[in-house]
């Protein structure tokens, strides 16, 4: 069953797949002013523009190289980048490890920041700790990601003169380094996230405390720990992994200032980039991926309740 | 004449005895919703009377205070253009406050007529465009803005249109889910038992059940406007200089001279964040009072 659900959900992901790519080759066409006009100076010759834009194939009509590149995309080709003259995926190849470590860290600072505070929220409702959590909480939800990197940067080189380092370390250079150089980045943007699964986490576990079934645990004489974690918790998870399903991209938008900021040669830092030079291959790859990513992800969190939940079946 | 006149201020009395009654009720109940509504109304002051407040112009240049620390003649110090940076935090509320309040109205009205329009009609129209809302959603925020930004071009306009797209497509959704609902209700089926009209059903049965969400809403989408909107400026895709901008105010100078003069960088960051906060909790307030499913937890 799981299976025919899952055939099921990819045949629908299908058309949001393809409008998202055409929303993906359509925007950065719409940028005013071409690859071209950029990559050759400004006095260059009508003939020249001309030419290299036959070259690079931007001269066919709009529709051609949308199906031209869908069709090379289907075989796993995203392109040549504009500028490097390189394969897409091998660019992107280069700089995924690094948004995905990131993004890994992240996501893993979230759920351990927010499931115990969550957790403790919920159980001790209405008193001071709860009261700091959600404080708390809503804070991390305001404060920008650029503005905490700032702080974790100016504040420690004030007071004791420590600064981060500003080089990027290569992982086959320095493993525990490039690891090491992930965490402050990945825990600014593992706070914001956690913020809302915290809130979450609180508000669907006060729903399932006030069952019926967690008065008869209490009447049985259960510990609170065990109602609060075993009859309380997985009951209330659902949500809360559907919305670390939807944290997903989040987090990776999150990455464009965060790599800016660290300056850490990212996926989301060479997309940056690639929009301020039309880079279309890049952009579009880039873009592509991600959706995809995102889309996956999604499918693989809407599997994930049948582990979690043994009442659900597809 | 002379009886009326009386009993019209008696209702104005009353009516403004009740009002105060409510807000003192509000703010009990939810004292950080009553806080967060003195940090909107204490910004909202600072953007409408900008002038009044600020003690320098938002681009003045003041001989010899280049990059001074916070004093009492510049509560929060001045920047690398000698710029007072008070007043450039007081007329940057006027930025964040202007993107926040346009584009989320804008986006509400959209996403009203699209969510309400597709659960209402149903078929054809809410499968295309649930659909498209579905592959909008899929790209990350930021991203999705910064390649809609890169065709507008810089600039307030363009900032609040982009934005706007982002947020209709997400609260589109949630409002389509309110609406039918508010379908399945009997007063729905009872209106078109009597022969009501689509608009009628819409404008009169529909839209006034859907209030409590678009307001909330709209309130909670404020907080991340102003966030998105600030690192746009960050990334130079928002509100060009030397309009100050909070975001912008804390890139390019505020990022070389943050060691030197960490004040440049603080400042603007804690406006934002402060900003956001009151719009958060507000909006949680307002939810949780609105919204009757929540009521009591």
């Amino acid at each position: 069953m799981l299976k025919r659900y899952v055939a099921k959900r990819l045949l629908v992901a299908i058309p949001s797949l393809l409008i998202a790519s055409l929303i993906v080759f359509t925007l950065p066409r719409l940028i005013p002013g071409d690859a071209v006009q950029l990559m050759l100076s400004e006095k260059a010759y009508a003939r020249d523009l001309a030419e290299l834009r036959a070259k690079l194939g931007l001269d066919r009509p709009l529709y051609v190289q949308y199906v031209d590149w869908l069709g090379h995309v289907a075989r796993g080709d995203l392109g040549e980048s504009l500028w490097t003259r390189r394969p897409v995926l091998e660019e992107i190849g280069q700089r995924l490890p690094v948004t995905l470590t990131l993004a890994a860290f992240a996501l893993t600072f979230a759920l351990v920041i927010a499931l115990p505070v969550g957790v403790l929220s919920a159980a001790r409702q209405d008193t001071p700790a709860d009261f700091v959590a959600r404080s708390a909480a809503i804070l991390g939800l305001s404060v920008p990601g650029f503005w905490l990197a700032t702080l974790l940067i100016v504040l420690p080189a004030i007071w004791w003169g420590w600064r981060p380092v500003s080089e990027f370390v290569e992982f086959q250079a320095d493993p525990a380094g490039y690891l090491r150089q992930m965490l402050l980045p990945a825990l600014i943007l593992g706070i914001a996230a956690s913020a809302a699964l915290m809130r979450l986490t609180r508000g669907m576990l006060l729903e399932v405390l006030r069952q019926d079934y967690v008065r008869t645990a209490w009447a049985k004489g259960l510990a609170e720990r065990a109602i609060v974690l075993k009859h309380g918790l997985r009951n209330a998870i659902i949500p809360v992994v559907t919305l670390l399903g939807t944290q997903l991209p989040q987090i990776i938008g999150g990455t464009v200032v965060i790599e800016t900021v660290f300056g850490l040669p990212g996926m989301s830092r060479f997309l940056f980039d690639a929009i301020n030079q039309r880079d279309y291959p890049v952009i579009q790859g880039v873009n592509l991926l991600v959706v995809s990513t995102v889309v996956l992800v999604n499918l693989a969190v809407d599997a994930l309740y049948a582990v979690l939940d043994p009442r659900i079946r597809y | 004449m002379a009886r009326a006149k009386p009993a019209l201020e008696h209702a104005r009395s009353t009516v403004g005895i009740r009002w105060i009654t409510t807000v003192g009720k509000f703010a009990r109940r939810k004292p950080l919703g009553a806080m967060g509504a003195v940090i909107v109304g204490a910004m909202l002051v600072m953007a409408v009377f900008a002038e009044r407040i600020a003690p320098y112009g938002y681009d003045d240049s003041i001989r010899g205070a280049r990059m001074k620390a916070p004093s009492a003649a510049h509560w929060l110090g001045t920047d690398n253009l000698s710029r007072d940076m008070w007043s450039r935090i007081v007329y940057g509320a006027r930025v964040s406050i202007s993107v926040g309040f346009l584009t989320v109205t804008l986006a509400v009205l959209a996403a009203t007529a699209v969510g309400v329009s597709s659960a209402y009609f149903g078929g054809a129209w809410d499968l295309i465009v649930q659909r498209v809302v579905d592959a909008w959603l899929s790209f990350p925020y930021l991203i999705i803005i910064l390649s809609v930004m890169a065709v507008l071009g810089p600039g307030l306009l363009n900032v609040v249109l982009s934005l706007a797209l982002l947020l209709a497509a997400t609260n589109s959704r949630v409002i389509r889910g309110a609406t039918l609902t508010a379908m399945q209700q009997t007063y729905v089926e009872a209106a078109r038992a009597m022969g009501c009209g689509h608009a009628r059903i819409i404008v009169r049965h529909l839209l006034p059940n859907v209030t409590a969400t678009i307001i909330i809403l709209a309130t909670i989408g404020l907080g991340a406007v102003i966030l998105a909107e600030s690192a746009l400026s960050f990334l130079g895709f928002g509100v060009p200089p030397p309009h100050p901008s909070w975001g912008g105010m804390l890139s390019g100078s505020g990022r070389t001279y943050m060691l030197r003069a960490p004040w440049m960088a603080i400042w603007p960051g804690a406006a934002i964040s402060l900003a956001v906060f009151g719009f958060n909790m507000l909006g949680d307030a307002l939810r949780d009072v609105l919204d009757p499913r929540l009521r009591g937890s």
